[in-house]
C-alpha cells in the first residue's frame, strides 16, 4: 500500500463506507444531518427510516451522484466528491425509481450496462447468463423491460448493477412495492452476494427487512437515531412488550392509549402492543380494563421486541427529549 | 473517451428512436411533409394576374392591345365590363387585381400619330404583387408602343431606332427566374435547423425525467461519451433527411443541383454538429422535455424563418436587425445551400460561412459538455 494512503481515514480501518458529519441541506430543509457511520467490508448494512427520513439523499451522496453540503464520505477509501468518478467503477447502484430503459429488452439493458462498465467480450455472455439465472430472468430475456412485473424489474435492476462485479452495492429501497415472494427472492440473492464478499448498503422502510441486516442504522428526519446490530438495537428497548389480542383491536388500542400514553401503544394488524416498564402490573391493568369495557380478551403475552417496536420506542424517547 | 461506451450509448439511442413511432415521425415524416407543403405553397412568382378590361374603344387596335395581355402567361383575362362600379366591386372581392380602361379615342389617336392614354387600376393592398403586376403591364405596354412607333416610322420612312437604348439582359444562375429554385435550398436549411434541434432537445431531458439518468450517472460513463453517443443517431437522421430532401428537390420540384453533392454533404455535416448540439445544450440546461422542446422551437424556428434570408432579404432589414442575423446559424446554411444549388460555388467562396458553422458547432458542443454534470442537485 502506498505511504500516503495510510493517512486516508478509511484506509486505517479498511471500512468499505465511512462518513463523517455528512450533511445535505436543500433550501431550508436539512435532509441529512451530520450523519457519521461506517460499514465494514463484506457487511450488509441497512439504513432504516420512514419516507423523507433522508435515506435516498444519503445513498446518492455515497454513490457520488450528489454533493454533500457539509461533511465527508469515503467509499473504498476514495473521497466521494474529489474522487467520485474513481468510485464508480467499483460500485453498483440501484436507484429507488426504476432506472432502466423500458423500451429496451432485458438482454439489451444488460448488454448496455456491460458496455458502459467496459466488460470485455470474453466471458461476457457467461456473466450475463449467470446473472439472469441468478435472478430467474432467463425466460424473460427478450421481453421489453417496461413489460416486466415490479418484482422482475427490481431483479433486472439488480442484475444490471451487478454486471461489472462491484465491490460495494448500493440499493435504494429495492423491495419497495414488490410482492412478498419476489421480496424473498431478492433477499436470497443478496445473501448469495454477501457470501461472495460484496458489501451491501441497503435502505428500506420495512422494519422487518432490517432484521435481515448485519447492522442497522435508524434514521429519522436526517438524523441517525441509533446504529447497531438488530439484536443490540432491541436491547435499547426499555421495558417489555405485551401483545394483546382482543375481539376489537381498534377500540382496545384507543382505550389503552387513554389509559397509558400514545407512544407506548401500537396497533399491528389485529394485535395491540403495549410497552410497559413492568410486565406484571401492565398485564393486570390491561386485563381489568378489557373486562370493565366488555371487550373479549383472546390472549395476552409478553413478546420479544421487533425492530419496529425499537424504532417507535427510540423515537418516542427522542420526542420526549425535545 | 472510450469507443465502447460511445457505441453503447449510440446503439441504445438508435433503439429508442426506432421503437418510438413518434420520434421517427418527427425525425423523418414531418420534415418531408414540411418540404412538400412549403415546396408547393411557397412561391414568390406572380403568375396569371387576374385582369379585367373595359374596352371603350372596341376597335381592332384596342382588341390587339388587349390580346397582348391575355396572351401573356403573366395575365389572365377574367372578364370585360362597361362601367367603373363593376371594376370596383371586382377589386373589392379580389376577383381581379388589375383593370385596364381603354378610352374611346384609343384607335383614332394611334392612327393619327398622337399619344394614346390607357388607365390601369391596381389593387395596392398587396403592394408586392401589385408592383410586380404593374411591372408586367408596363413591359407589355412598352412592347406594344414600340411596335406602334416602328410601324409609324415604316409608313413615314424614318428610322425610329436612332437614339434608342437596347438593354439585353442575361440572367445568371436561375435563368428562368423561378422563385422555387431560390426558395427550396433555403427551405432545406430551415427545416433541418428546426427538426434537428428539436430532436436532440428531448434526449437528455427525457432521461432526467424518467429517472434513467440517475442510474446512468452512477456509472463510469463520462459526459463527452454520453453526448457524443447520443448525437450519433440524430446525426444519421439528419443525413437521411438531407438525402430525402435532395431527392425530393430533384424528382418532384425539378430543382437543379448545379454544385458538388459532396460539398453539400460536407457542409451539412458541419452544420449538423452545431444544430444537434444546440438541441442537446438546451436539453442539458432545462432537464425538462416540455421546456426544452419549446425553447428549441423558439430559438430555431423564428430566427430560421425570419432572419436567415430564407424568404425576407436581409439587405432590406433595418441595420440593427441585420446585425442580429449574423449570429443566426441558419443564415449561413441558407447561403451555403443556395450557393451550391444555384451558383455552383466551391469552398473558396463559402469558406466564411463554413468557418462560422464550424466555430458555432465547436462552441455549442463544448458548452453542452461543460454544462452536463453527473450530479443530482
Amino acid at each position: 500500500m502506498p505511504f500516503t494512503s495510510r493517512f486516508l481515514p478509511s484506509a486505517l480501518t479498511m471500512d468499505a463506507i465511512r462518513t463523517h458529519n455528512l450533511t445535505r441541506r436543500f433550501d431550508g430543509l436539512t435532509a441529512v444531518d451530520r450523519l457519521t457511520i461506517s460499514v465494514a467490508q463484506g457487511e450488509l448494512f441497512g439504513l432504516v427510516g420512514s419516507d423523507g427520513a433522508g435515506k435516498t439523499t444519503t445513498m446518492r451522496m455515497l454513490a457520488g451522484i450528489m454533493d454533500p453540503t457539509d461533511g465527508e464520505a469515503w467509499v473504498l477509501g476514495r473521497h466521494s466528491v474529489r474522487d467520485s468518478e474513481a468510485i464508480k467503477d467499483d460500485i453498483g447502484y440501484m436507484s429507488q425509481r426504476f432506472g432502466l430503459y423500458p423500451d429496451l429488452t432485458v438482454m439489451e439493458n444488460m448488454h448496455f450496462y456491460a458496455d458502459i462498465y467496459g466488460l470485455p467480450r470474453r466471458g461476457r455472455a457467461e456473466k450475463i447468463d449467470r446473472l439472469l439465472t441468478f435472478s430467474n430472468l432467463t425466460p424473460f430475456k427478450n421481453r421489453l423491460a417496461g413489460n416486466l412485473s415490479g418484482g422482475m424489474k427490481q431483479k433486472l435492476g439488480l442484475a444490471c448493477a451487478l454486471v461489472h462485479t462491484p465491490k460495494v452495492l448500493f440499493l435504494d429501497e429495492p423491495t419497495n412495492g414488490v410482492d412478498p415472494v419476489s421480496r424473498r427472492d431478492f433477499w436470497r440473492i443478496l445473501y448469495q452476494l454477501l457470501k461472495e464478499g460484496v458489501t451491501i448498503f441497503v435502505t428500506t422502510a420495512y422494519l422487518d427487512e432490517a432484521d435481515r441486516c448485519n447492522r442497522v442504522g435508524l434514521i429519522h428526519k436526517g438524523k441517525l437515531l441509533a446504529c447497531d446490530t438488530p439484536v443490540n438495537l432491541k436491547q435499547l428497548m426499555r421495558g417489555a412488550i405485551l401483545e394483546i389480542r382482543t375481539s376489537d383491536p381498534r377500540r382496545t388500542a384507543r382505550l389503552l392509549r387513554n389509559r397509558f400514553s400514545d407512544a407506548t401503544v401500537g396497533l399491528f394488524g389485529d394485535r395491540v402492543h403495549l410497552v410497559t416498564g413492568d410486565p406484571g402490573t401492565g398485564e393486570t391493568a390491561a386485563v381489568s380494563l378489557m373486562s370493565a369495557e366488555g371487550i373479549e380478551l383472546l390472549g395476552i403475552r409478553q413478546i420479544e421486541p421487533s425492530l419496529e417496536d425499537v424504532f417507535v420506542s427510540v423515537l418516542s424517547r427522542q420526542g420526549g427529549a425535545q | 473517451m472510450k469507443y465502447q461506451r460511445i457505441k453503447a450509448v449510440a446503439k441504445k439511442e438508435f433503439l429508442h428512436v426506432i421503437r418510438d413511432p413518434r420520434s421517427l415521425m418527427m425525425g423523418l415524416a414531418i420534415p418531408m411533409l414540411l418540404l412538400f407543403l412549403f415546396g408547393y405553397a411557397l412561391t414568390l412568382d406572380v403568375d396569371r394576374v387576374p385582369l379585367m378590361v373595359w374596352d371603350q374603344s372596341n376597335t381592332p387596335a384596342s382588341r390587339d392591345f388587349v390580346s397582348r395581355f391575355a396572351g401573356s402567361r403573366y395575365f389572365s383575362l377574367q372578364e370585360t365590363t362597361d362601367n367603373y362600379r363593376e371594376i370596383e366591386r371586382a377589386i373589392d372581392r379580389r376577383d381581379t387585381l388589375i383593370a385596364l380602361i381603354i378610352p374611346a379615342d384609343f384607335a383614332r389617336r394611334i392612327e393619327t400619330g398622337h399619344r394614346a392614354e390607357v388607365q390601369a387600376i391596381l389593387d395596392g393592398s398587396d403592394s408586392n404583387t401589385a408592383t410586380i403586376a404593374l411591372g408586367y403591364a408596363d413591359a407589355v405596354t412598352r412592347g406594344y408602343s414600340q411596335e406602334v412607333v416602328l410601324e409609324h416610322a415604316r409608313r413615314t420612312g424614318t428610322d425610329a431606332t436612332i437614339g434608342q437604348l437596347d438593354v439585353r439582359p442575361r440572367i445568371w444562375f436561375n435563368s428562368d427566374m423561378i422563385s422555387r429554385n431560390y426558395i427550396f435550398p433555403g427551405l432545406i436549411a430551415v427545416i433541418m435547423m428546426v427538426i434537428t434541434a428539436l430532436l436532440t432537445s428531448l434526449t437528455v431531458a427525457r432521461e432526467w425525467e424518467t429517472g434513467t439518468m440517475e442510474q446512468l450517472i452512477s456509472t463510469p460513463l463520462t459526459g463527452p461519451e454520453l453526448i457524443t453517443g447520443k448525437l450519433v443517431p440524430y446525426f444519421t437522421i439528419g443525413i437521411i433527411d438531407l438525402i430525402l430532401s435532395v431527392l425530393v428537390g430533384e424528382f418532384f420540384f425539378d430543382i437543379p443541383l448545379r454544385g458538388s453533392l459532396w460539398l453539400l454533404f460536407g457542409m451539412s455535416l458541419v452544420f449538423l454538429v452545431g444544430a444537434l448540439s444546440l438541441g442537446m445544450l438546451i436539453s442539458i440546461v432545462t432537464k425538462n422535455q416540455r421546456m426544452a422542446s419549446q425553447l428549441a422551437i423558439v430559438s430555431t424556428m423564428l430566427p430560421a424563418f425570419l432572419l436567415s434570408g430564407f424568404i425576407f432579404p436581409i439587405e432590406n432589414m433595418p441595420l440593427p436587425i441585420q446585425g442580429i442575423t449574423h449570429i443566426i446559424t441558419a443564415r449561413y446554411f441558407v447561403t451555403i445551400l443556395r450557393g451550391i444549388y444555384l451558383k455552383e460555388v466551391g469552398i473558396d467562396v463559402l469558406a466564411p460561412e463554413a468557418g462560422f458553422l464550424a466555430v458555432f458547432g465547436g462552441v455549442v458542443i463544448t458548452l453542452a459538455i461543460r454544462k452536463f454534470r453527473k450530479k443530482i442537485v
